[in-house]
């Protein structure tokens, strides 16, 4: 097993007096696809948006235990939420580019963290929507409103716009769900290639996702974790009596 | 109890009503519309609205008062608009879910309230008398502030509400700043629907005469500096009209502030129409 990116210990999450994450353990390994799976409502959202501190713009919600990104600690108390969102981007279950030109989109990161330049900025843009499998069918029109294109391009788009800002780790809410079969397998295409140089996270509510991206899966249940390995040993022969449950479709 | 009525006649009936007064609201202003232009269009011309007047407005044009109104309304809106944005931002996206920011609110609407003849009154002891501004434009223009802030903090408060939320997490997971994804996405987004509501909050204060003329002082002669007095259009119609100078002159005034107004109204409808097809995805 490769290095250790991400780590979280005894990890639990309130919002108010609701338990969302119950005592989460588990290490996720670098420059491999971790997929997150389970029944709505089980906190896979929750336990993801932990990782790049979005929980912290729900009011009333809060987290103890420990979450290391690369051994440091994400919710310690001098922590450069900032910094550490840069190097953890996140891509969103509805699409959600901004209002602005397709180019601008993929600029936006950069030009935040001081990239002014324009030949850079369009090297970063084009690297970027390269990696996005989306250049070809946008290197024509990157002036045009990045709300025109079809919702499976303004995926790729944000994955672009994210790549821009060069993570380390990316994580992926749901990304296909608002999206048709062919613009899914392009971006699980696409993923399949982004984990040679990034560690990714995806939480999918489909197991045949999981199984086609993913390398590890986690089985989430009611904010526990039920189960952690290999996708396709959780898929084939799952140790616990509920991911077995889960899988087979007995419940979900 | 009469004889119930069929469903079918009370939809008629109610039909008939609902149109009948869709048509006094319409005929009231093609009324007072067709009146004013009537008797005021002839007065209208090149010469009316950039001449002097003369003998206190009964000949001559009126363009000290076009222009006087429209450098009272542009500080209005130059001191408005920061303050009413800036006021927004905070109360929106800053502010803590307490019981101070519920008065501030409360008192924004409180603000809107206020009748525009004790701004005026409150505009004349503080701005002409204790800052010592005098009847100026500056009065005027801060006086006019204070009528337009509470529709510029709403209209902006209301711009920045429909801004969706997957927009700020985008920004704030790309690494910016609450401040940069303010600016550079809330704001930008936001702002054509600002602008509509100032500018319906300019249409609606550029009438406020009670207002100004307390404030702005009621001199005929051209504006040269921030600190002169000018008399603005309605007050100009109004002292035409109430002290019998000419009746000709006040319809023809009237008929410039109208267009004013409706300038103004279509500017604010010609915003939102073209942006307004930003928010119909996502
Ligand atoms: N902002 C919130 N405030 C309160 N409860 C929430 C909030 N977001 C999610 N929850 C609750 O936390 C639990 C886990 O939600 P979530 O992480 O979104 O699940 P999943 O992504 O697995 O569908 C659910 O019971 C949900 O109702
Ligand atoms: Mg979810």
């Amino acid at each position: 097993m490769s290095e250790i990116e991400i780590e979280s210990r005894n990890l639990d999450l309130w919002y108010g007096s609701a338990q969302a994450l119950k005592t989460i353990t588990m290490a996720v390994p670098e420059k491999k696809v971790t997929a997150i799976i389970g029944p709505s409502g089980c906190g896979k959202s929750t336990f993801i948006r932990c990782i790049n501190r979005m929980n912290d713009l729900i009011k009333d919600c809060r987290v103890t235990g420990e979450l290391l990104f690369e051994g440091m600690d994400i919710y310690g108390k001098d922590t450069d939420v900032v910094a550490l969102r840069k190097k953890i981007g996140m891509v969103f279950q509805k699409p959600n580019p901004f209002p602005m030109s397709i180019y601008d989109n993929v600029a936006y990161g950069p030009r935040l963290h001081g990239v002014t330049k324009n030949e850079e900025l369009d090297r970063i843009v084009e690297e970027s929507l390269k990696a996005a499998a989306l250049w070809d069918e946008v290197a024509g029109i990157l002036d045009r409103s990045a709300l025109g294109l079809s919702g499976g391009q303004q995926q790729r788009l944000c994955i672009a716009r994210t790549l821009a800002v060069e993570p380390k780790v990316v994580l992926f809410d749901e990304p296909c769900s608002a999206l048709d079969p062919i613009s899914t397998a392009k971006i699980e295409d696409l993923i399949n290639n982004l984990k040679r140089d990034y560690t990714i996270i995806i939480v999918t509510h489909t197991m045949q996702q999981a199984a086609r991206v993913s390398d590890f899966t986690a089985f989430f249940l009611l904010g526990e974790l039920i189960e952690f390995g290999k996708t396709k040993q959780i898929l084939e022969m799952p140790e616990r009596k509920s991911t077995e449950d889960y899988i087979t479709g007995r419940f979900g | 109890m009469t004889a119930s009525i069929s469903p079918a006649t009370s939809d008629k009936a109610a039909k008939v009503m609902l149109w009948l007064s869709a048509s006094i609201a319409i005929l009231t202003l093609l009324f007072i519309l067709g009146y004013i232009v009537i008797k005021g269009l002839s007065v209208v011309n090149l010469s009316f609205l950039l001449d002097s007047p003369r003998l206190s407005g009964a000949e001559g044009g009126i363009s000290p008062a076009i222009m006087g109104t429209l450098c009272v309304v542009t500080v209005a809106l130059l001191a408005a608009i920061p303050i009413g944005i800036g006021a927004a931002i905070y109360l929106t996206e800053y502010a803590p879910e307490c019981a101070a920011t519920h008065i501030i609110t409360f008192g924004v609407e409180c603000l809107a309230g206020v009748p525009s003849i004790v701004i005026g009154l409150f505009g004349y002891a503080f701005l002409v008398i204790y800052l010592g501004f005098g009847f100026s434009i500056l009065s005027g223009g801060l006086a006019l502030m204070f009528m337009i802030l509470p529709w510029t903090v709403r209209a902006s408060e209301e711009a920045i509400k429909t801004v969706p939320q997957a927009l700020r997490e985008a920004s704030l997971a790309l690494g910016a700043t609450k401040w940069q994804t303010v600016s550079r996405v809330v704001l930008p987004s936001a702002i054509p629907g600002i602008m509509t509501g100032v500018i319906l909050g300019v249409g609606k204060a550029i009438g406020e005469t009670a207002v100004i003329m307390f404030t702005a002082g009621s001199s005929l002669l051209m504006p040269t500096s921030l600190f002169d007095p000018v008399r603005v259009l309605p007050y100009h119609l109004y002292i035409l009209a109430s002290e019998g100078i000419s009746d000709r002159m006040a319809y023809g005034s009237s008929v410039v502030l109208l267009a004013m107004v409706l300038v103004i109204n279509l500017a604010a409808i010609t915003i939102q129409w073209h942006y307004g097809r930003h928010y119909v995805r996502n």
